[in-house]
């Protein structure tokens, strides 16, 4: 939706870096909303509400991709040209791929002996491991001679373990309905 | 120096002219409206002091309609020509309709939504609510004593597509102009968070007569952001008198009803429950239609065990909202109670238990929504220039394509910020296929026939292309009402295929254009004189919109040339407004809209550069 000479980044006015001021990018974000939501266009011609519309919505996807630490890492590395491939590069680590069956049988079994207790365990489990991956795209996309390609790869663990996350979500969705 | 060059005398922008906009609650069981006056939002009553109009509509023997109290007192007399709760059936098929047992209608099952037959006629949903909603413009014209330029209505946080799309139809059937569709929680929010100051995570728990809401908003210096929202579109108040009623009928053995003792007792079990909320015990007698008397005995502790069941179902929406937030109970500064129904002191236990802290219970929860949509219609209306107040709002059900084998392929997940637009790509599973059907649904199953269907549409003209090789992008756009319009296109041939979603569950355009002009049942220069008018209000509206935006953008963001070409159409659209041609005048806002895209582009460029003074922004390309 954008040309190449505007990024996500560059619309909140941020540098473009993993480490971002987050209340800064909250704060920019209501800034720009103020300024192109549908709502202050109410009585505007269709043109300016279409406008309007557009911004908004491109406002969103942005605030959306940099709000969400493994989006606004692949995005960063999308900029440098370095794509994540999560569909078709699913080579991991044996340990990390050990580790996620554990967790999946455990989430199988919690859901199984509709265990509920278990399963809030297992997903701060998995939140914990989430926000060390955090920490470690930040070593890696930061600094002077960022590892792109490590990066990717926690990227690609990034994105496990949000669908183990939306597993467990779900399971406790259908424990509780 | 920018000066009113266009505008006639009497003609001219007047921008501090007040316009009179209302919010309108339709709920299930009152409706209400209300406005900003004096810079105060308040209810509007009707000529006897009234401030709920009870949804209730009667189809009279004579043609008249009863909206209200006057159909409500009749509501067991004459209960299949009595609609009551009919926004229980907005945008509903027949077999959403769980319990219709014991609904005393003749439903019809018309393809899209469930009709229902009455003795004027076989009746939509969106018919019987703009009743309604025509009750309450007319309330509102007179009370303020002019036509309103637009209305904001409030659903459901939790309502589809098709529901939304449904309660837009009958708005326009009222003849109302609609600024916005606004979720009732986010409009409770509003009054209540301006009302209060308040800042931080609010829950706004909002249980009515059929719909049950729950939303978690950040409130920070005028902005409300909506941050998850859930609910269930089908409980409500109504479902707490069900229970009670369907203890009278195990209590006292009684047989199938008739229609008309069902209605009897249905209310009687409405009082029962609003007797309940203050008392301990209430006695219960009622006399059947066949002489037949019931002499019940039911204390508060027995109706809080019949219904326990409805209020853990509300808490269930609540956690899943609460976990999409990615919050605990902690994280909540303070929980609003919304709904004539948060009234039972069970219920609001219940939530304290669950919150760890009492609810806020300060405002009325009958009329805080209709409070908070009038503030917004004002805003809206462009009554406020204090731009102070900024509503972000969530979509509440994920949007989603069937794929093979029957799967939901999400493409806009729930919760998302809207407007959000979102694309996804598609192929061709055939060698030379030609076509696609595109079948759109909302939920959050993964099979398709667990989910609504909103609409299917097909993309013809795919050139013949090897299987896989045709790359066809399907775009979802939902707008700041909720509703979504959809578009395909093939990406190498560049065919399209655009509908905005007027689904399966909903009333077509020519429908509706039937219905509208059944409803005015006049002559036909009385719809051409309706249709000029319309067009010369809308003309009136562009203009005006585009001398304000001149007089403050025109010098800085246009060259004299660009200027006088805008004039040009400007004097165009006036000269035709004062004639009676109405397509004329249509063509004539059309050039007009399309003289100022450049104009409108650099306007919104130069407010995002306004918005981030001093950083350097590049234009957006859209």
């Amino acid at each position: 939706m954008q040309d190449s000479s505007t990024n996500h980044f560059s619309l909140f006015g941020l540098p473009a870096t993993f480490a971002i001021d987050t209340a800064l990018l909250d704060q920019r974000y209501r800034q720009l909303q103020s300024e192109v939501h549908p709502d202050k266009f109410a009585a505007a011609s269709s043109t300016e509400k279409l406008r309007s519309m557009q911004w908004a919505t491109s406002a969103n996807e942005a605030y959306r991709t940099l709000k969400n630490p493994a989006a606004r890492a692949r995005y960063l590395l999308e900029l440098q040209g370095v794509h994540t491939d999560e569909e078709s590069n699913t080579a991991m680590p044996a340990d990390f791929l050990m580790q996620q069956m554990e967790w999946r049988e455990a989430i199988e079994e919690a859901r199984d002996a509709k265990d509920l207790p278990a399963l809030d365990k297992l997903l701060n489990e998995i939140q914990s491991t989430a926000k060390e991956l955090q920490q470690a795209l930040e070593r890696q996309l930061g600094g002077t001679s960022p590892e792109l390609s490590a990066a990717a790869g926690s990227v690609r663990k990034l994105s496990f373990i949000d669908k183990l996350r939306e597993d467990i979500l779900q399971s406790m969705e259908k424990l509780e309905a | 120096m920018a000066l009113l060059q266009i505008a006639e005398p009497g003609m001219s922008a007047a921008p501090h002219q007040h316009r009179l906009a209302v919010g309108i609650d339709l709920g299930t069981t009152n409706s209400l409206v209300a406005t900003v006056r004096s810079g105060m939002s308040t209810v509007l009553h009707d000529e006897k002091g009234h401030a709920l109009l009870p949804s209730v509509v009667r189809y009279l023997t004579d043609g008249a309609i009863d909206v209200g109290y006057a159909a409500q007192a009749q509501q067991s007399r004459d209960p299949q020509n009595t609609i009551v709760s009919v926004k229980r059936f907005m945008g509903r098929g027949l077999n959403d309709l769980a319990d219709q047992a014991h609904i005393p209608y003749r439903f019809i099952d018309a393809p899209g939504m469930v009709q229902i037959e009455t003795r004027a006629g076989i009746k939509s949903p969106v018919e019987v609510s703009a009743e309604i909603l025509k009750a309450l413009r007319l309330r509102a014209e007179k009370a303020l004593g002019g036509e309103l330029t637009g209305a904001v209505i409030t659903v459901p946080a939790y309502f589809d597509d098709a529901q939304r799309q449904a309660t837009k139809d009958a708005a326009r059937l009222a003849g109302l102009t609609v600024l916005r569709l606004l979720n009732e929680p986010t409009a409770a929010a509003v009054a209540y968070g301006l009302d209060n100051g308040s800042e931080g995570v609010y829950i706004i728990y909002d249980l009515g007569g059929g719909t049950f809401d729950v939303s978690i908003l950040r409130l920070s210096k005028g902005v409300f952001e909506v941050l998850s929202t859930n609910g269930d579109s089908a409980l409500g108040g109504d479902d707490f008198d069900r229970r009670i009623f369907c203890w009278i009928l195990e209590q006292a053995k009684l047989p199938p009803l008739n229609a008309e003792d069902t209605r009897l007792l249905l209310t009687k079990a409405r009082e029962v429950k609003e007797w309940l909320t203050e008392h301990h015990e209430v006695q219960i007698t009622s006399v059947l239609s066949n002489g037949d008397v019931i002499n019940l005995h039911l204390t508060a502790e027995e109706f809080v065990d019949l219904t326990s069941h409805l209020v853990a179902k509300t808490l269930n929406p609540t956690r899943k909202a609460m976990r999409d937030a990615g919050l605990t109970v902690e994280d909540i500064k303070g929980v609003v109670m919304v709904g004539g129904a948060t009234r039972m002191p069970h219920i609001r236990q219940a939530v304290a238990e669950y919150f760890g802290q009492e609810p806020l219970t300060n405002l009325d929860p009958d009329k805080v929504v209709a409070l908070g949509a009038a503030i917004q219609a004002n805003v809206l209306a462009g009554n406020r220039s204090d731009d102070d107040l900024l509503l972000l709002d969530v979509i509440p059900l994920s949007l989603g394509l069937e794929t093979m084998g029957g799967l939901v392929e999400k493409v806009i997940p729930r919760n998302s910020t809207l407007p959000v637009a979102r694309a996804q790509d598609f192929t061709t599973f055939k060698d030379g296929q030609t076509a696609m059907s595109i079948h759109v649904v909302q939920g959050e199953r993964e099979l398709v026939s667990d989910c609504r269907s909103l609409a299917r549409f097909e993309l013809r003209g795919i050139p013949p292309m090897a299987a896989g090789a045709a790359r066809i992008r399907v775009t979802f756009q939902v707008d700041a009402d909720g509703l979504l319009s959809v578009n395909a296109r093939e990406q190498t041939s560049g065919v399209e295929s655009h509908i905005v979603v007027k689904p399966s569950y909903g009333l077509s355009e020519d429908t509706i254009t039937t219905m509208l002009q059944s409803s005015f049942a006049s002559a036909e220069s009385d719809k051409q004189a309706r249709a000029l008018r319309e067009a010369q209000v809308d003309a009136q509206r562009l203009l005006e919109a585009i001398n304000a935006a001149l007089q403050q953008d025109g010098d800085a963001l246009l060259s004299p040339a660009e200027r006088a070409a805008i004039e040009q159409e400007m004097q165009a659209l006036q000269t035709l407004i004062a004639q009676d041609d109405s397509h004329a005048i249509t063509r004539a806002v059309d050039a007009l809209n399309h003289a100022t895209e450049t104009f409108a582009a650099r306007r919104m460029d130069a407010s995002v550069k306004q918005a981030f003074a001093g950083q350097n922004l590049n234009s957006l390309e859209i």
